[in-house]
């Protein structure tokens, strides 16, 4: 490459180029996440309403004790927890099913395919509105069946924790299932078709060409989708407010439903401040070790 | 001759993946039906499978009768629907050029302490919305940028690029270097590697990441509700206005609209399919 001056040549310099490819992200992140993000960490630290107008009084760790005594946060991780790792496993589960299904040819796939990714489309809003409706004891889809079906009478799942639980993790499920899908779907094609000659000529059977071709080509996309899926599901508000607005009790509450409380409904500010910076403290341990553990295999296989 | 992807079956497998599509499918063919349903029809018990389909549903979104007169307003939805589609649509374009140039970066071109950086990219993401929305919102205001388009397109824009600079890694690093070292000893500038050898080889994973990016952000709630005005709002607030509480929701204009909001988000799912499931012809194994 031809070698200009000063500060072009500054800029063009391989050296740079690593940093340069970055630079544009990290400045969007900087300013639209990271510097709001040290703002309300610094808000944690002070005991804050925001419906009053007294001004923010410095209390070092106060929100913190507070929070981690007297609110029930630790019953509503604990809920958290089960949720993740209900609806995660369903949808790792059910999406690799799917991919597989739809990873050969056959006629009207790509049709079918539409049907499939549908419920991923759809808001978050909508689906907690209409799950409500088909939980319904009375015009219920489900209760309604069960009636003609089953028992004869009608049929009310949201009314015992077990039930809401279980009802919240299929409608999660059910529109994050199609994601999952996707993503492993990516991981199939991208597989080179000629390892699938060579091993049609070796005559592997179909697990072994499933256990040392395909699954390794799709293994760090189900990684990434196990670890977004999580982050995301640790999240879970809309759904579970509208659904079961936190019940039956306290059942369902999450930590995002818990937060949403402490913040826009008891206007304890710092305190759902410090409970955000808790729950991102237990997913950053977490992610951490997830990370560790998969690059721990990783250099283990090489 | 054909060849083939992973199996090729024929109508066996259609079979089997239409009846499993249709259970998929189902609670969302009961939304679509509810739309044409009369008003009377929508909650009837049991179900009405067949009936006489209406589109006064449709109709209501963009015209509403006001409170004691049988006048038709325009509902201003229209507008919503655009920014719906201008927002999203910049957004995702960004958030995607600038997420695969630094998932190349971090993929090629690593620096010290590559890993943390990413980690930190990714933790922008685990924190609950309600939380960094309070002091977005003061700093929007301070700026100016609340209720500007360029503001959430801005907003959207970081909101997406840790999945895309993460998605878009992992397809990078699945790549055989030794093509791209092939070409630069034929004198390939680094411009026609990223380009020319690269991107071409990560079309499946642009498709899968545009796709998903968009379909977050045409749902996104929280941060439109705050961040937008009367001009620049997004369809999933303005959805959530119309509907009014949860007490009496109104199933049949909520279907409608449903229909109306997935519809553009379909069609391109449709188009980038191709990208999406074709795969790469020409990618070789890595270890």
């Amino acid at each position: 490459m031809k070698r200009s001056s000063g500060f072009l040549a500054w800029f063009m310099d391989p050296k740079r180029r690593g940093p340069m490819l970055i630079a544009p992200a990290i400045i969007v992140l900087l300013l639209v996440n990271i510097i709001p993000l040290m703002w309300s960490f610094g808000l944690s630290f002070f005991k804050y309403r925001a419906n009053t107008l007294k001004l923010p009084n410095f209390s070092w760790f106060y929100s913190y004790e507070k929070v981690l005594t007297k609110d029930n946060i630790w019953e509503s991780l604990q809920t958290t927890a089960i949720i993740v790792a209900g609806s995660v496993g369903m949808q790792m589960i059910l999406g690799f099913l799917l991919a597989l299904l739809f990873a050969s040819q056959f006629p009207l796939r790509k049709i079918l395919l539409m049907f499939v990714l549908a419920p991923m489309m759809l808001s978050n809003v909508a689906v907690a509105i209409y799950f409500k409706l088909f939980y319904e004891p009375e015009f219920g889809l489900l209760s309604q069946f069960v009636q003609s079906f089953i028992t004869g009478e009608m049929y009310v799942l949201l009314s015992t924790p077990a039930g809401a639980l279980i009802g919240v993790i299929f409608a999660d499920a059910w529109q994050w299932t199609p994601f999952v899908m996707l993503l492993v779907l990516a991981g199939l094609v991208s597989v080179p078709k000629h390892l699938y000659e060579a091993a049609e000529i070796d005559r592997m059977s179909w697990w072994r060409k499933f256990t040392t071709i395909t699954f390794p080509y799709v293994r760090s996309l189900l990684l990434l989708a196990v670890l977004f899926r999580t982050i995301e599901t640790v999240k879970i508000f809309d759904l579970v407010f509208i659904l079961t607005n936190g019940g039956p009790g306290t059942a369902t509450e999450t930590i995002g439903v818990l937060v949403y409380r402490t913040a826009f409904q008891f206007f304890r500010t710092s305190n759902s401040a410090a409970m955000g910076y808790i729950l991102l403290f237990a997913v950053i341990v977490l992610t951490s070790l997830y990370l560790y553990v998969i690059k721990q295999r990783e250099s283990e296989e090489i | 001759m054909k060849k083939k992807a992973i199996g090729q079956s024929g109508w066996l497998w259609t079979a089997l993946a239409s009846v499993v599509a249709f259970i998929y499918f189902f609670p969302v063919l009961f939304i679509i039906l509810t739309a044409f349903r009369s008003r009377s029809d929508t909650l009837a018990t049991p179900p009405k499978w067949i009936f006489s389909p209406t589109f006064e549903n449709f109709y209501h979104i963009f015209f509403r009768s006001m409170a004691n007169s049988t006048e038709y307003v325009a509902t201003g939805f229209h507008v919503y629907f655009f920014n719906s589609i201008y927002i999203s649509g910049m957004s995702v374009l960004l958030a995607l050029l600038i997420g695969t140039l630094a998932a190349y970066g971090f993929s090629r071109h690593p620096l010290r302490g590559n890993d943390t950086y990413l980690f930190i990219i990714l933790t922008t993401r685990m924190l609950p919305p309600i939380i960094v929305i309070v002091p977005i919102f003061l700093i929007f205001r301070i700026t100016g940028l609340a209720g500007t388009y360029t503001g959430i397109i801005l907003m959207y824009t970081a909101f997406n690029l840790p999945f895309s600079i993460w998605m878009m890694k992992s397809f990078f690093d699945e790549l055989n270097t030794e093509i791209e070292d092939a070409s630069r000893m034929d004198g390939a500038s680094e411009r026609s590697v990223f380009f020319g050898v690269c991107i071409p080889q990560v079309k499946a994973g642009l498709a899968a990441t545009s796709v998903f990016a968009l379909i977050l952000t045409w749902n996104e709630f929280l941060f439109s509700l705050l961040l937008t005005n009367k001009l620049t709002r997004t369809m999933p607030p303005a959805m959530a206005r119309t509907i009014g509480g949860e007490i009496n929701v109104d199933y049949g204009l909520l279907a409608a609209m449903i229909c109306l909001f997935i519809i553009p988000i379909f069609l391109i799912t449709y188009l980038l399919q191709n990208q999406l499931l074709r795969g790469v012809t020409f990618g070789t194994i890595k270890k």
